[in-house]
């Protein structure tokens, strides 16, 4: 690690001024992925803005909306009686993240702003057409990811909370694990509701998250694992490494879809 | 107290403080004054070193001083030594070029260690190391030994032609190719023996230090500090053993990673010495991945003769090994003395011939880890088992029995060297069969089918050679080093006892099973035994612990020394009881005068003997503390069968292993729990061997695999609960006929699971599959298989 000053504020206005008055700091939540970097020292922000002191770890069922706040905890997301009753894949998702250690310190805000290619919660957001609260501003889902790494966020800006609109008929999320690092090597997030019937794929594009087409008009006409049976996934814009080559992904990707149809039931 | 005989499963003594954070690590220690070290590693894998400007790091806030390997070597630093030596067929010596400590002139692998920057904090040597210049020039890499022996190839060392180490053979080959060419069948098979990383749980660290008497002590992670002390004290720093203390405290698990002498060791030394100030170095992680020594990397083909019935009659073994870009301390023995020797295996395979290349990469150095040759072996001749039975039809547990060395045969000799002292594979193939229920497969893989699951069955017979070794057996093989055991036993005043073991506890639970093993011969109670290892200051020159040789090796100089104690307390006793030596037994901690209800407890001698008031002075000194070396007779040859169930996810490949069965014979079993223990995480190191671990460089030298994000390590959920059995022939040359159980399980297993893999592939056209079975690989096989299942 570099040396940097550390900042602690206590409400969102703070923590926006001090992101805003320093184009080197740098917004610090779980810490999962950006402490490693730092150890690493592949990273030098002059100062880290601890987004601890906010108080932004709620989650709230009101209306036709669940609201989890930034910093909300992947453990808490899983063991939430409020998301299992909206939206259980939710929770399970969010379960399946890391192990404990990290389950117990990253956060949803943190995961959705670094928009790994690989991250789990990425395929939710989209596949459920959430909507990302920042200090100033709402992104759809549709609008936020914009390729591996890449968001739509300002410099500086930060994510406050994700909504989920409601009512969820139906919604799964499979995940093949990449052997090692046991992130999404192929994940597939598939529902049906107010944003209509979506399938949401991370992990296997090399841009990132991205919804399947085919998929989703197949399963809007006919919502069975049959439907999509067949549909082949060009393996052209797929990642490829030692643990799976492109047209493994595309394979795994109709796989674990399928998988996911018959969980949602 | 309950039970703590021979035999007892008592729990670890030493888990108390290991579990609770207690545990006294390199990196635990402080020292007043310390300087903290940070080693610039080279990010290229081969390139010459035009420059290294080191003004501006020296200058750097902190910094107390920057060395190079120019700086080393204008004090006449040595070379890093290798500890054994091979010959080549012609009889020359194999090559061996200078292992600098910090590179000279060139960088021959991704984390060659470079420079050396001193600092005040951690973090003031890590910026400072930023500040070093280093202009290198690239040179073309050598990735794999199929690079290396290319025409033309690049040369690793400029002065070894053809990047060849050496080319060594074993084996009688005019016999061999005799028995070829009059063959009924001939059976064939490539495979390669992937590359591992220990991964131990503990980095390894450093501490040196030096007093202003210029007496050393280096604090290091070591499986044998006195080994460091010669490597290191004699050959490198040139410092002599009175002056060098070397000290390896409680070690994280080694796997055989921490026996070499590496670089850090001499580093930190010499730069405590001429900074007299203690010097710190902790790898992390990262660091670990590029500079401890990795394990396997074997290209092999393995041919069997065979007759009519299915008997073997030869086996021609051509294997092409990985030794790095330097010789790691043991490297080039294991590939050759570690391994061709048991090419045997379980068979009585009249004729064998291995022919054994060895050759630099521009990777990381290439040594034993767990297992160490045998399971290179084990892997190759039960793979080519299987595929025989594969090939020709017969049944694989049959082709087994008919080969195997008959439990009547022992003392056997085998064409490639050793000499097996006792085993009985039969018996324990019977009992795993049974505990595996190999004969209701069937039914399971049919009740798999049904639930759209491929399932497979394999196993492998294995022996291995451990306990090492006979001191002039290794000399006459090469070995730079003797390799007999220490102990001494201190019975203090009181009664209660020291041991002070040459070996070194990294895990394997010395702690409990020597004091287990004192309490039974001594008839003390355990909580009055202490095992004392690691410390060159307090214990005399031992071997350590590798090779499954603490207990058959060092338990059997503790048994010597518990013989002596004894015997000198007889005397003691006759005294004091006025009686005759002779008419003394000792039994149950007391020394009796047989016949009589006369006796003495082992505390009333040892009093006698420190108090000795009345004491037969004259004839006997005072005290009651013994020292004795065993040199073993001959290797102990622990073997076994394992059993592997596995089935297979046929739309994503992924391969599960449901059920695991290991029963071995590793003679006489002190407490079965620590056992247990040893086979069920050698198993576990198997299987990830076998479907999970992989070192990847890529063409240019690159380590891909260079972190847990892509190096793959087995968790919880690819290893299902094993079960462990065990069939007990007793070591036949160690008196407590032991034979070692370290290694087994990782030794047996990798076969087994392979074996499992091609069995529930069978219906896709499969014969042979490398490791790791990856779901990806697996995947593979199934789609290639399908058009040919679908046409049948
Ligand atoms: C061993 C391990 C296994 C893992 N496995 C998985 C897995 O299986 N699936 C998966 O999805 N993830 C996995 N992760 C990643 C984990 O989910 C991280 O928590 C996540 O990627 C980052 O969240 P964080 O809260 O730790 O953010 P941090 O690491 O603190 O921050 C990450 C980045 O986001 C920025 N940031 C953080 N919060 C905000 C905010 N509110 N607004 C704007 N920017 C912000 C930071 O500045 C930083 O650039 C794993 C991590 C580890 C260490």
């Amino acid at each position: 690690m570099y040396d940097f000053a550390y900042h602690k504020p206590a409400n969102v206005a703070d923590a926006a001024k001090l992101l805003a008055a320093d184009g080197e700091a740098k917004a610090l939540a779980g810490g999962q992925t950006f402490i490693p970097v730092l150890k690493q020292r592949l990273n030098k922000p002059s100062a880290v803005i601890d987004l601890g002191g906010l108080g932004l770890s709620g989650i709230t069922l009101a209306g036709n909306t669940l609201t989890i706040q930034a910093m909300a905890k992947h453990g808490a997301v899983a063991a939430s009686a409020e998301v299992k009753k909206a939206i259980s894949a939710l929770a399970t998702l969010a379960g399946w993240i890391g192990d404990t250690q990290v389950r117990h310190r990253g956060t949803i805000g943190g995961s959705l702003a670094n928009n790994d290619p690989s991250a789990c919660y990425p395929a939710a957001v989209l596949a459920l057409g959430a909507t990302i609260k920042t200090n100033t501003r709402s992104i759809k889902a549709d609008d936020f990811f914009q390729g591996m790494f890449t968001t739509a966020l300002e410099p500086g800006e930060l994510i406050t909370a994700v909504e989920f609109p409601l009512p969820v008929e139906k919604s799964a999320y499979e995940k093949f694990r990449n052997p090692a690092s046991r992130y999404a090597m192929v994940g597939v997030f598939v529902a049906k509701g107010p944003a209509g019937v979506r399938v949401a794929i991370t992990g296997a594009g090399q841009n990132g998250v991205f919804r399947h087409a085919e998929m989703e008009a197949a399963l809007a006409k006919n919502w069975s694992p049959e439907a999509i049976v067949g549909i082949k996934t060009p393996a052209d814009d797929l990642n490829s490494d030692i643990h799976g080559s492109a047209a493994y992904r595309a394979h795994l990707i109709g796989v674990m879809a399928k998988r996911a149809v018959v969980a949602a039931g | 107290m309950g039970f703590e005989g021979i035999g007892a499963s008592v729990k670890r003594k030493e888990d108390g403080r290991f579990l609770a954070g207690r545990g006294n690590y390199v990196d635990d220690m402080r020292q007043t004054g310390q300087l903290h070290a940070v080693i610039k590693r080279s990010d290229r894998p081969h390139a010459k070193i035009l420059s290294i400007d080191t003004a501006a790091a020296a200058a750097a806030p902190g910094v107390v001083a920057v060395y190079t390997g120019a700086d080393m070597a204008a004090e006449g630093i040595g070379g890093l030594p290798c500890g054994w030596q091979i010959h080549n067929k012609d009889g020359s010596p194999m090559a061996e070029p200078p292992h600098p400590v910090l590179a000279v002139g060139k960088v021959r692998h991704v984390g060659d260690s470079v420079a050396v920057v001193i600092a005040e904090t951690r973090q003031q040597a890590k910026d400072a190391a930023e500040l070093l210049v280093i202009d290198y020039e690239d040179l073309p890499a050598i990735a794999s030994v199929r690079d290396a022996v290319a025409p033309g190839a690049a040369r690793v060392h400029d002065e070894v032609a053809d990047n060849q180490c050496y080319d060594w053979h074993i084996g009688d080959k005019a016999i061999v190719d005799a028995a070829f060419a009059r063959a009924k069948h001939v059976v064939k098979l490539d495979l390669l023996n992937n590359r591992l990383i220990p991964n131990a749980m503990e980095p390894r660290a450093a501490i040196g230090d030096c007093d202003v008497a210029g007496n050393y002590t280096l604090y290091t992670t070591s499986q044998n500090p006195h080994v460091i002390r010669l490597l290191m004290g004699a050959f490198v720093l040139h410092i002599p053993e009175h002056q060098l203390r070397v000290v390896a405290p409680d070690v994280g698990g080694g796997f055989g990673s921490k026996i070499y002498h590496y670089a850090e060791e001499a580093i930190v030394t010499w730069a405590a010495g001429k900074l007299r100030r203690p010097v710190r170095w902790t790898a992390e992680r990262s660091e670990s991945f590029i500079t401890d020594a990795h394990g396997r990397d074997h290209d092999s083909t393995a041919e069997m003769a065979l007759d009519e019935a299915g008997n073997f009659l030869a086996l021609r073994v051509r294997s092409l090994c990985n030794m790095g870009a330097y010789l790691s301390t043991f490297g080039p023995a294991v590939p050759t003395y570690l391994y061709a020797t048991l090419l045997a295996g379980v068979y009585k395979t009249p004729a064998i011939y291995a022919e054994v290349r060895a050759v630099f990469t521009n990777t990381v150095p290439v040594d034993a880890y767990r297992g160490a040759g045998r399971p290179e072996a084990t892997y190759l001749l039960e793979r080519l088992v299987d595929t025989i039975a594969h090939d020709t039809g017969l049944d694989r547990v049959e082709l087994r029995r008919r080969n195997f060395i008959p439990a009547d045969a022992f003392p056997y000799q085998t064409p490639v060297a050793l000499q097996y002292d006792s085993g009985d594979y039969v018996a324990t193939l019977e009992s795993a069969l049974k505990a595996a229920d190999w004969a209701g497969f069937p039914a399971r893989r049919r009740a798999a089918a049904a639930r759209g699951k491929l399932r497979g069955i394999g196993m492998s017979t294995y022996v291995e050679a451990c306990g090492i070794a006979p001191s002039h057996v290794v000399g006459s093989l090469g070995a730079r080093a003797g390799l007999y055991e220490v102990a001494e036993i201190r019975v203090h005043p009181t009664g209660s006892v020291s041991v002070f073991t040459g070996t070194h506890s990294h895990g394997q639970g010395h702690e409990t099973t020597f004091a287990q093993l004192i309490a039974a011969q001594l008839g003390v109670p355990m909580s009055q035994v202490d095992v004392v290892h690691g410390d060159t200051a307090k214990i005399p020159f031992g071997m350590g612990t590798y090779g499954s040789r603490s207990l058959p090796v060092g338990g059997s100089a503790i048994v010597k020394a518990v013989d002596k104690i004894i015997a000198k307390g007889k005397k003691i006793a006759a005294h004091l009881m006025e009686a005759s030596v002779d008419d003394i037994e000792f039994k149950d901690g007391k020394f009796t005068v047989i016949g009589t209800d006369r006796s003495k407890a082992l505390a009333e001698i040892s009093l006698a003997a420190y108090v000795p008031h009345n004491y037969p002075i004259d004839e006997l000194e005072p005290g009651l503390d013994e020292t004795a070396f065993y040199d073993p007779k001959n290797f102990t040859f622990p073997g076994g069968c394992h059993i592997c169930e596995i089935e297979i996810d046929a739309d994503t490949g992924v391969p599960h292993v449901v059920n695991f069965v290991a029963v071995d014979d590793v003679g006489r079993v002190i407490n079965p729990m620590i056992v247990e223990g040893q086979v069920q995480g050698g198993v576990a190191q198997g299987i990830g061997q076998a479907l999970i671990e992989n070192a990847v460089y890529d063409s240019a030298g690159q380590l891909v695999t260079g972190s847990f994000m892509d190096y793959n390590m087995p968790r919880a959920d690819n290893v299902p609960n094993i079960h462990v059995g065990t069939e007990t022939t007793l070591c036949t040359h160690n008196p407590l006929g032991v034979k070692g159980c370290g290694e087994v399980g990782a030794i047996g297993s990798p076969p087994a699971v392979i074996n499992a893999v091609v069995d529930a592939l069978s219906d896709y056209g499969v014969r042979h599959i490398d490791m790791p079975a990856s779901p990806q690989k697996i995947w593979s096989i199934i789609q290639a298989g399908r058009p040919a299942l679908a046409a049948e």
